[in-house]
């Protein structure tokens, strides 16, 4: 017969074991994995800034985002039900009233908040900000509760409510870096971060760091005005940290306190 | 004067009892919830597209569902463990069917979430993966709590009566037996249940606020539009009694009638919870007033979109329908004490519960539509599959109650014979306890009073 003191101990000894084992490897691997590539000299912190007064509201972005991430196509029948995903979207504000109106767009990608209101709510860790500041949802650890796109002041985080479907003939057509999401998770614009992933991967075969340029999103590449600039706000002669130097800068309801690393700079 | 009855046979002998129309009621239940099983089926194949749901409107009816029966819970345990703290004689007969429902509706609400969620499947991922950071797992751990907690105390007093059970009924004595824990009423016995009871009562109480708290704070935590508010707490724990009560009232009111409960579910039990009803009525409009007024004064263009849309917007029939039956209808069934009869207050619960699903429905699915952004706002029609689920989410508890009363006593019997045989004579003592202690020698005469005042 075991005292129940001794079995508390035994219990206790047993889970700090187990605790140290489940840790132990990964962090072996990890370090392993590190060792070959060069240590970048700081870690990034990945912005964008977009011009209003370049932009044309061409929507090549949203094109842009939309083939390369796998979205699924949407039909008319998806537009009537307002259940379209675009991670990159234009929003339209009318200004004034008749005969003075005005009517701006403005490209909308996630805003990758810095203190993103939809991470703390996800019970599951399913999405989180990662180190570089990314706002990333886990697909597959996704329970589809919509809590975090019900939390994002901005409308950004999009629900699968049906199984994604393309055209026969569009099946070769999708991207193969990207995950084709299941039907009832949430997602929403991750900054192209596999495009990311395949920089790294690139420079670390070159045996060099990662260097401005090697990554951009899909929306900047596509935009004919060249109204997106992106990189890293960490380093301040980069070209989006020089861009967001500039009075026309703002950034969408600033006022919440969720600081978007998303800047735009309004129309002269 | 009433002829003594038997007590438990009176509430063991419906127990047995299969009439026809128990039979086509629970055949009814079934029909509704296995159309609600094959709506299931549809959402499970083909997503949550086949709802009405779309962006920006991400939550609608199950979420209300969900909020709704979270606060009919607080009908049993939190009052029944009140009225058993304030040793309020008249509980007796009713705290059995109030914890009943607790335990039962819990289920249901807990039931609608897993029906919300776009990935059922996963659902587990709460405690493989648990963020304590998410309002959501609050919800999880307070209502698991609340739950585990409840059940307990519906068990707890039930334990002589499933010893009276296993003694009247032999051809179910295999059942109560375990359950009856060798129960044999001994002083000793009596001694602990009651010690234990009191305990529970105690405990629950605190659990059972934290629960409609917290279910509040999934909406409050956000700094959605009229969801960001710091009185949600208090405002949804209030709105949860008050439904709650008035789905006890419901409750009685029908057992009463099929079970011939006239003998213990008299007028005045409803007259009281009525007067409990009108003061919550009272509280839920003071709450509803202090939100919206603090809201309107306030003046954001965030919160104003939401506002007119309930106030005069598309949203304004449902308000003002919730305005109707939460408070006028109430407070004039309850106020006039010749109306508070017991088909009055059975009225005011109907009309309450009505108003509190679209009080619920009200919190949900305007702060959506008006997102932050001037996005395009959303428009919201529930699809036949979510009002299928929803019928199915309300047949199952009263299928789910239909069993309960056919297999537990619905009225606490030793509760009731304890109020006949010690409960009488003991409210007379406390009574007496109250008041200043009778002078044995005749009073003074008032002449010598004066004298010595004056003197």
């Amino acid at each position: 017969m075991v005292s129940r003191r001794a079995l508390l101990q035994r219990a206790v000894v047993a889970a700090g074991a187990l605790v140290f084992l489940r840790r132990a490897p990964t962090a072996q691997a990890a370090s392993g994995q590190e060792a070959d590539a060069p240590r970048p000299t700081h870690t990034p912190r990945w912005g964008m800034v977009i011009d209003l007064d370049k932009c044309t509201s061409c929507q090549a972005c949203v094109v842009a985002c939309w083939a390369e991430n796998n979205q699924p196509l949407p039909g008319p029948e998806a537009h009537r039900a307002g259940r379209v995903i675009e991670w990159m979207k234009l929003l339209s504000v009318h200004e004034g009233s008749y005969p003075r109106v005005r009517q701006r767009l403005l490209p909308i990608p996630c805003q990758q908040c810095d203190q993103p209101p939809c991470t703390t709510v996800c019970p599951v860790f399913a999405t989180y900000k990662n180190p570089e500041g990314l706002v990333a949802q886990i697909y597959p650890r996704c329970i589809g509760c919509r809590y975090c796109v019900n939390a994002c002041p901005y409308t950004c985080k999009f629900f699968n409510w049906s199984e994604a479907r393309w055209p026969a003939s569009m099946a070769q057509e999708l991207n193969p870096d990207v995950s084709v999401r299941p039907k009832g998770v949430t997602e929403k614009c991750t900054f192209c971060h596999h495009r990311l992933q395949r920089a790294k991967e690139q420079a670390a075969s070159e045996g060099r760091v990662l260097q401005a340029g090697d990554y951009v999103p899909a929306c900047m590449q596509a935009c004919p005005a060249q109204a997106i600039v992106f990189g890293d706000l960490n380093d301040p002669a980069s070209d989006v940290s020089k861009a967001q130097d500039n009075p026309r800068r703002f950034r969408l309801q600033e006022e919440l306190g969720t600081e978007p690393k998303v800047t735009y700079l309004s129309e002269a | 004067m009433e002829q003594p009855r038997d007590i438990a046979s009176d509430i063991v002998t419906p127990m047995i009892r299969w009439p026809r129309g128990y039979g086509v009621f629970v055949g009814c239940l079934l029909a509704v919830i296995a159309f609600a099983a094959y709506a299931w089926t549809q959402q499970l194949r083909f997503g949550l597209g086949v709802t009405g749901l779309t962006r920006p409107v991400f939550w609608g009816l199950y979420i209300t569902n969900f909020v709704f029966f979270i606060g009919i819970s607080h009908a049993g345990t939190l009052i029944s463990a009140i009225l058993r703290l304030c040793r309020a004689e008249w509980r007796r007969p009713i705290t059995r069917m109030a914890e009943a429902i607790t335990v039962l509706v819990l289920f249901i609400g807990a039931g609608n979430v897993i029906m919300d969620l776009g990935r059922p499947d996963r659902a587990l991922n709460v405690i493989l993966h648990p963020n304590f950071r998410s309002p959501l797992l609050w919800d999880i751990t307070s209502i698991t709590t609340y739950l585990t907690a409840s059940m307990l105390y519906l068990y707890l007093p039930l334990i002589p009566d499933l010893a009276i059970l296993r003694d009247r009924l032999p051809r179910r004595r295999w059942f109560y037996r375990p359950l009856a824990l060798g129960w044999t009423g001994t002083p000793q016995q009596h001694r602990r249940l009651e010690r234990a009871i009191a305990i529970m009562a105690v405990v629950v109480i605190p659990i059972a606020i934290s629960v409609h708290t917290v279910v509040s704070w999934v909406f409050a935590m956000t700094i959605q539009p009229m969801w960001h508010s710091t009185i949600f707490g208090p405002y949804f724990v209030a709105g949860a009694i008050f439904s709650g009560i008035a789905a006890l009232i419901v409750a009685m009111a029908i057992l009463r009638k099929v079970y011939h409960l006239e003998a213990y579910l008299k007028p005045i039990h409803f007259n009281n919870l009525g007067i409990l009803l009108l003061v919550m009525a009272c509280l839920w409009l003071y709450f509803t007033f202090a939100e919206y007024l603090t809201t309107f004064y306030g003046h954001q263009p965030e919160e104003m979109a939401v506002f007119w849309t309930k106030i005069t917007g598309p949203f304004a029939p449902y308000f003002w329908a919730m305005a109707v039956c939460c408070f006028v209808i109430p407070v004039i069934l309850l106020g006039i004490p010749r109306l508070r009869t017991i088909s009055g207050t059975v009225a005011a619960s109907g009309f309450i519960l009505i108003g509190m699903w679209l009080e619920r429905f009200l919190i949900v699915v305007p702060s959506l539509i008006n997102p932050r952004l001037p996005f395009p706002g959303g428009v919201y029609h529930p699809s036949w599959v979510e009002l299928a689920i929803t019928a199915g989410a309300f047949a199952t508890f009263l299928l789910f109650y239909c069993l309960f009363i056919k297999v537990f006593p619905i009225i606490s019997i030793w509760e009731v014979q304890e109020g006949q045989e010690r409960g009488v004579d003991e409210t007379v003592e406390r009574l007496k306890t109250y008041l200043p202690t009778a002078v044995s020698q005749p009073p003074q005469p008032a002449t010598s009073r004066f004298q010595t005042k004056w003197s």
